[in-house]
């Protein structure tokens, strides 16, 4: 037997490794030091970062013998006596804590930096930080906050918190404040959920179909069932619910069955429960399976035509959508010029650093509960229950925190599956999916085909917009329909035209399926429209600002489906923000020009432009509700429940300073509780960039009432009217006295009533698309300005600076915000450059993260952020949504300002290096 | 179904050697692991029963100079590379080619040996060493020997050497004299996956007129193997650098190397096109460039 003798956190540890373990699996399974966190398993991603003799290593695969005789450090171990490492205190302050997945191996690659050289400029500690990806993206953030570390350790003087100032000393809407969760998720006692682990609990895997068509003609687990340590194997017939699943259409088995159809590779056929992982993985390859194989689509115009394979019952349309205002035809008989181009997306992938993973856990009482950071609670509920055939009290959602979303933990991963398999054993169940099967499995970003004609008059005013779009929603609905529906409308971009005709197919393939990815359908069309309607600006001659100033919707506009816009909107602000800022370091007019590189001939850089508006909520007729619980406490704690889901993006933040600002409680005293469907009430998907507007509202009326009934208490008692009690930083001034809330709630408790309200919010009503009426509630607005630098001899393109000005109505939250704004820019310089999910025949080239290249901190730019507020009416104090509109129109930009520098206009995304450098060629070969 | 059965850290190239004499062909060296344990965890590579890991034996370790040749450990990390101060002076498109691999973590584990070992045809570390005209000290049970590292490799993931018998102990090539100079050179592609494209090393020596007296060029991806583009070197030696004899190299380069198109990575023409790009750059003023 092997013995391993080395210390964690200068703690002396003597243990057997077993043959195969890995350093991360001593530290989390044996130590139980679940800092170090699993991102990819295969040395991509950094989130395992730990010190090893003060060097910074990835402890996912180093074998755990190779530690012998070393001093490892964690996170766990990073502080001493109590104190934070001053890198710990940074991050916290700094707001470089965002979903918090990334953050230990980030503070750990950081330490290792700082520990010989704490003056690392910003070069440095990008370099040295290249492969510890973060998808939050807070790259510009988190360099700010180990540069500010680094200082304190330099100086020994305390950590300079960021440079963001509040908005107001007064209020507490727009205060800088760090993340209720910051201290958590830098010292590494936050839990994700694999990090939790039950007594008797088993372990889970899933057969996959990992063929893209076939019908399952053979299925025999009985090997499998004969492997010692394996407890349960379970097929589509032991479901006792329904053997479906779906957010909006349940056409998703959660099984496929003997003689039903494969539709995908990530079709699950059994499912294994084990008393480990190990074994679980070697009962997948006993398991005997048999398909006739089918033709298989993958391309969703070929998928449409009439001798096409139907991939479902009814066929391969999911939805054909139409959005139709005035007469094209007639539009484009007015227009002095004509143009039309034919642009493609691919599918891209959310990549959120935390690996789906779900824990179901049986109760005495014959409930079930999971475990899961899910982005819908509520959804998980009724569909786990469904296919359990349980009733919906009868399962408990209790939500974990989530390493990140961006729309792909909308459906259901292993939820189920995991509570099929708790029913049937009556043990814990675990479900974590490796970074290949959560690649396999999650639905992505719809790859989408668009062909857009735009017509205007000489002076550039937009008279038609017809598109057509083509969208691969793969081989199960999610929520194609409406993603699709959003790309739709969205179509012809933040701008006033009066003839659109759109029509959309979103049609089924046997690729994985496509769903919500931050955007949702709108980040493909605006890069469509954006890039045509600069080509139609060059064609004309005008500049591309003044074509977007020009067209750009404002108060009084009516958008492409009708809605006559009253109120909070902000577009031309942010274009014109933008300009003066591209002005300043252009420091001349001809803002788009070319421009050359002194010394370096082979290098172009030119500034480019885009402009795009983003829903918040639901809408189209979807009625939307979040409901939130607000309660005070004898302490004068204030405790605020919702099911909505933190993700990263500051949620819980948001909802502090909204119900301390409303109570007029300091923030400290307010508790965040979100997402359990025991203790928390529904609040709602959290998509949409809705969360900040709907919960925002629905705890700031709950606290509201609360607020009331102190004051209806206090009123009766001293015998003043309700409005002469003042409510001051949880104090209530009542006739000279002052009481604490504490105190109130004693008061209430006496006449018999609650310190507690629970309000149900529903947003203003919409209306479906084609009925002309007010589609969305609510639109946030934005426009950026890319400065690209363009290799003309290689092709590669690289980003230098961008300007992102972001109509928000209200800031609440500055440091959510711009995590928010510096992310979305992130993710759109991925969208553009690095992000393609590979495919070959609907099986995966991308089937590590090694195969897909998502934007590290060497591609991070200068990001400015500028917040432009045009408050809307309803929303909490005037806010609007920003997780989804920070990024739309990044990736437009970015391809306009490829153009302006090298003169070739991007048509597919990404840009493809190879295919640039040749078109660079060729033009200079025939200039 | 276990990776390796058992990890093994002997103190000496003979400890070593005898244990991997009595794996019998079932026992594999391990360095970083960087590579070998991704080809085994992804299923390239089948499960060993015993992972011999040389990273504690001291010889492999050194990093010196003896008269007038630098040694360099199969052991050393990328980032000791990087950070080497002789290494720095004498070997810069190494030290370059190590600082490019990974990221900062995997090349603290990551070792040059085992990046040679590897055999692929662009290996950064290779096509690095390539140029320097450096020699690998192999080591078996019986002898050591030493051998051009040009002759080192048989193809894609085959070295000269039998690695169930062998072990790669170090690396030698000259030191580097007045009128010499290195560089190397990486293009990669920002999707997919995260192998060169094409990378580029060489190592010159010019008279104080600029005539290329001496010069040596090594390219991946080329061939099954990386490169030494001899016939290149040939048409650029005893000239001085300009417009004409660099296209007459590129004439040259193109003849030598075979480039092909690698689905999802690059296209032949474009292969084609970055080996005037490189090549001109070896000799051009173009400034650092950035990397991913």
């Amino acid at each position: 037997m092997e013995t391993l003798k080395f210390n964690v956190n200068q703690r002396p540890i003597e243990i057997h490794p077993v043959p195969g373990e890995m350093l991360s699996a001593v530290l989390r399974d044996r130590l139980k030091l679940t800092g170090t966190k699993i991102g990819c398993d295969e040395l991509e991603c950094g989130s395992c970062t730990v010190l090893l003799d003060g060097e910074a290593v990835l402890s996912c695969v180093y074998p755990a013998r190779k530690a012998e005789g070393k001093q490892v450090v964690t996170i766990e171990g990073l502080a001493s006596n109590g104190t934070l490492h001053p890198l710990q205190d940074a991050f916290i302050q700094h707001g470089a804590v965002q979903c918090g997945f990334c953050i230990p191996g980030q503070i750990m690659t950081a330490a290792a930096l700082l520990g010989v050289q704490p003056t690392a400029d910003g070069d440095t500690i990008r370099a040295m930080l290249k492969d510890t990806l973060c998808r939050c993206a807070g790259y510009p953030t988190l360099v700010r906050a180990i540069q500010a570390a680094g200082e304190s350790i330099q100086s020994g003087a305390p950590v300079k918190g960021p440079a963001l100032r509040s908005a107001s000393s007064k209020s507490n809407i727009g205060r800088v404040v760090a993340r209720p969760d910051a201290l958590e998720k830098v010292n590494g006692e936050a839990l994700f959920t694999d990090d939790y682990v039950f007594p008797g609990m088993l372990h889970a895997r899933v057969l996959r179909a990992n063929t893209p068509h076939a019908v399952l003609v053979g299925l025999d687990v009985s090997k499998a069932m004969e492997l010692p340590g394996v407890i349960e194997v379970l097929i589509a017939d032991d479901i006792p619910g329904q053997n479906s699943h779906g957010i909006v259409i349940h056409d998703w088995p959660v099984l496929v069955g003997i003689g039903e159809k494969i539709r995908y590779i990530g079709d699950a056929l059994a499912l294994v429960a084990a008393e480990s992982r190990v074994i679980a993985t070697q009962a997948l390859e006993l398991i005997k399976v048999e398909f006739d194989r089918l033709p298989v689509i993958t391309d969703p115009v070929l998928a449409r035509e009439n001798d096409a394979i139907a991939i479902h019952e009814n066929g391969n349309l999911l939805k054909h959508i139409t959005v139709r205002k005035g007469d094209v035809t007639k539009g484009f008989a007015e227009a002095d010029v004509v143009l039309e181009g034919v642009f493609t997306t691919p599918m891209t992938e959310q990549a959120f650093m935390e690996p789906e993973c779900s824990i179901a856990k049986p109760t005495p009482e014959g409930r079930m509960e999971i475990y899961v950071g899910s982005q819908i609670p509520y959804a998980d509920r009724d569909q786990i229950a469904r296919t359990l055939g349980l009733k919906i009290e009868q399962v408990r959602v209790i939500g974990t925190l989530v390493g990140g979303g961006f729309g792909g933990k909308e459906d259901i991963a292993g939820q189920i599956h995991a509570a099929l398999l708790a029913q049937r054993t009556n043990r814990p169940v675990k479900l974590l999916f490796d970074r290949n099967e959560s690649l396999v499995v999650h639905p992505k970003r719809h790859p989408t085909q668009i062909r857009v004609r735009l017509g205007a008059k000489s002076d550039g005013l937009l008279v038609a917009a017809e598109t057509e779009l083509y969208g691969d929603t793969g081989a199960y609905a999610s929520l194609g329909e409406k993603v699709m529906t959003r790309a739709t409308t969205h179509s012809s971009g933040p701008y006033i035209v009066p003839h659109v005709s759109v029509d959309c197919y979103a049609m089924y393939t046997n690729n994985p399926p496509a769903g919500a990815f931050r955007g949702f359908g709108v980040t493909q069309s605006a890069f469509a429209i954006e890039s045509l309607l600069d080509m139609l600006a060059e064609n004309l001659g005008i500049d591309p600002i003044e074509i977007r100033m020009k067209n750009a919707l404002r108060v009084g506009a009516e958008t492409n489906t009708g809605q006559l816009l009253t109120e909070s909107v902000g577009l031309i602000e942010c274009i014109q923000k933008v300009k003066s800022q591209i002005q300043e370091k252009v420091g001349h007019d001809d803002l788009f020009a070319a421009r050359r590189v002194d010394g370096l001939p082979n290098l172009r850089r030119a500034w480019g432009i885009a402009a795009a508006y983003k829903n918040t909520g639901l809408g189209g007729g979807a009625p939307d509700k979040s409901i939130a619980e607000v309660e005070l406490y004898a302490d004068g704690s204030v405790e605020v429940r919702t099911s909505a889901a933190e993700i990263g993006q500051g949620l819980n933040a948001v909802l502090q300073i909204i119900a301390s600002e409303a109570l007029s409680v300091p923030m400290e005293n307010v508790r965040v509780l979100l997402s359990d469907t025991d203790l928390t009430p529904d609040g709602g998907p959290t998509t949409a960039s809705r969360q900040t507007y709907m919960a925002g509202n629905a705890v700031m009326y709950a606290a509201k009432i609360v607020q009331q009934a102190m004051a209806t208490s206090l009123a009766e008692k001293y015998d003043v009217p309700p409005k002469e009690i003042k409510f001051v930083e949880g104090l209530a001034h009542v006739n000279g006295h002052a009481i604490a809330y504490g105190d109130v709630v004693g008061l209430l408790r006496a006449e018999g009533r609650q310190a507690k309200a629970t309000y149900e919010y529903l947003a203003p009503e919409t209306q479906p698309l084609g009925t002309g009426g007010d589609m969305h509630f609510a639109y946030s607005f934005a426009a950026q300005a890319a400065e690209v630098e363009v290799d003309i001899e290689t092709g590669q393109v690289y980003v230098l600076n961008i300007i992102a000005a972001t109509d928000v109505g209200r800031v609440i939250n500055p440091l959510g915000l711009l995590g928010q704004v510096e992310g979305g820019v992130m993710m759109g310089i991925g969208n553009a450059l690095t992000e393609e999910f590979i495919l070959e025949e609907g099986l995966l080239f991308s089937d590590r993260l090694a195969r897909y290249r998502m934007p590290s901190f060497l591609d991070t730019p200068a990001i400015t952020s500028i917040i432009v507020e045009h408050p809307t009416h309803d929303g909490p104090f005037g806010a609007k949504g920003v997780g989804e509109i920070s990024s739309i129109p990044t990736t437009p930009a970015i391809t306009n300002a490829i153009y302006y520098a090298c003169g070739i206009r991007i048509r597919h995304l990404p840009v493809d290096q190879d295919w640039l450098a040749l078109e660079i060629l060729k033009k200079l070969e025939t200039e | 179904m276990n990776y390796w059965d058992q990890y093994l850290l002997p103190n000496s190239i003979d400890e070593a050697l005898g244990m991997l004499h009595e794996g019998k062909g079932s026992a594999k060296v391990i360095a970083g692991g960087t590579d070998l344990l991704l080809d085994i965890l992804q299923s390239r590579h089948p499960a060993v029963d015993a992972l011999i890991d040389i990273t504690r034996i001291p010889e492999m370790q050194v990093v010196e100079r003896a008269y007038d040749r630098i040694y360099v450990g199969g052991g050393t990390t990328h980032n000791d590379i990087v950070a080497n101060p002789l290494l720095q002076q004498n070997a810069h498109c190494l030290v370059e080619a190590s600082s490019l691999i990974g990221g900062n973590q995997v090349r603290n584990v990551a070792t040059i040996g085992g990046n040679v070992a590897h055999a692929l045809p662009a290996g950064d570390g290779s096509i690095a060493l390539l140029a320097l005209d450096a020699e690998a000290e192999i080591a078996s049970r019986t002898s050591r020997r030493w051998i051009a590292l040009e002759d080192l490799f048989l193809g894609p993931r085959k070295p000269a050497f039998e690695p169930s018998k062998e072990i790669l102990v170090r690396f030698r090539f000259p030191v580097l004299k007045a009128g010499e100079s290195t560089m190397f050179q990486r293009v990669m592609r920002p999707q997919g996956v995260a192998i060169a494209i094409l990378n580029m090393a060489t190592w010159t020596r010019k008279s104080v007129e600029g005539i290329i007296e001496d010069i040596r060029i090594a390219i991946g991806p080329a061939g099954p193997k990386p490169l030494r583009a001899r016939k290149t070197e040939q048409s650029l030696r005893g000239k001085a650098v300009n417009e004409g004899t660099l296209s007459e190299a590129v004439e040259a380069l193109l003849e030598e190397t075979r480039l092909r198109t690698s689905p999802h990575r690059a296209t032949r023409a474009y292969r084609k096109h970055l080996l005037s790009v490189l090549l001109g750059r070896q000799f051009g003023n173009i400034g650092p460039q950035r990397g991913r």
